[in-house]
């Protein structure tokens, strides 16, 4: 009698595969960068043109390199939590502009808010293609070597800054340099 | 772009045509108009003036994006369920037909079932496919 529930578990098991799929975001993708040293970059400091802000800077303390641009509007959405995540104080937050004008950028922060100790003027998008970035916003975490530990893609929610984040920051503070 | 000769340019479309544009995904690198895609193209195109191989332009691009801007994923442990899994399946399918077939039961009927079956058919095969 096990035979007539055959089609009934295989088109279960069918079921079952299909759903975990529509609960995933095909546009998450993997970053293989992930426990790798940060991509060497020096690029022209945004408030600043004629100083540089260089992947060296970003060792010696937990950093998150965030990747931003006037004209992204998932940006906009996500600034106010790194506005708040900057008065915190827990993290040295870098911003990476990318492929944006640098009027435009900076007329953005007045506006917005300037959450960023730096950010670098990624002009023509070379450093982005770096660190592989597809879908600004995305945000890095490098530890104190300099090493890459988290990326998220796309604007970080409150949710994601408390479950994850902010947890993940605390342990690599936490960790000898 | 220009090409100092077409097997360059051709050696470019089929490059570009087997990687992923990262944005719109079901797009190729050739085929997508995306700003990223734009930028890749460029990428690989100095990359393949500088000299560099398909091999090396291809590596340089999965270190950044993963296995994921490849069409052909490479053969290794998370993708051999993905590489051998159709033939797996055809090898399952082959299995469970023969299975079937061999076990379909022979029909044999009895002398009195047989003759009744040709009274009804007719016994003689012209006579029936005439009837």
């Amino acid at each position: 009698m096990i035979r007539k529930y055959v089609p009934l578990l295989i088109f279960l098991t069918l079921v079952i595969f299909l759903g975990i799929g529509l609960t995933r975001d095909p546009h998450l993708v993997p970053s293989p960068l992930i426990d790798k040293p940060v991509p060497e970059f020096s690029l022209p400091r945004l408030a600043d043109a004629d100083q540089h802000l260089a992947s060296s800077d970003l060792r010696g303390k937990v950093t998150m390199l965030n990747v931003w641009a006037s004209w992204c509007v998932a940006c906009r959405a996500e600034h106010p939590v790194l506005v708040d995540l900057a008065k915190k104080n827990v993290v040295a937050l870098y911003g990476l502009d990318y492929k944006d004008n640098r009027e435009d950028a900076l007329r953005w922060l007045e506006f917005y808010g300037n959450p960023y100790v730096e950010s670098a003027h990624d002009i023509d998008g070379k450093v982005g293609i770096d660190f592989g970035v597809y879908g600004v916003p995305e945000t890095f975490i490098v530890d104190k070597q300099g090493i890459i530990r988290y990326k998220q893609i796309g604007p970080i929610t409150e949710d994601i800054l408390k479950e994850t984040i902010l947890p993940l920051i605390s342990r690599l503070d936490g960790s000898a340099l | 772009m220009t090409f100092n000769n077409p097997e360059d340019e051709q050696r470019f479309t089929d490059l570009t045509k087997d990687l992923r544009c990262l944005v719109c995904q079901n797009q190729s690198l050739a085929d997508s108009s995306a700003d990223l895609a734009q930028d890749l193209r460029e990428e690989i195109y100095n990359e393949m003036i500088a000299g560099k191989s398909n091999s090396e332009i291809i590596d340089y691009l999965v270190a950044r994006y993963g296995d994921f801007v490849l069409y052909r994923p490479p053969l290794k442990p998370v993708t051999y369920l993905l590489w051998i899994g159709p033939a797996l399946f055809l090898i399952i399918g082959v299995f469970i037909a023969i299975n079937y077939l061999s076990r379909r039961k022979k029909i044999v009927l009895s002398q009195e079932d047989q003759e009744y079956a040709n009274e009804l058919l007719g016994t003689d095969p012209e006579e029936r496919d005439n009837s």
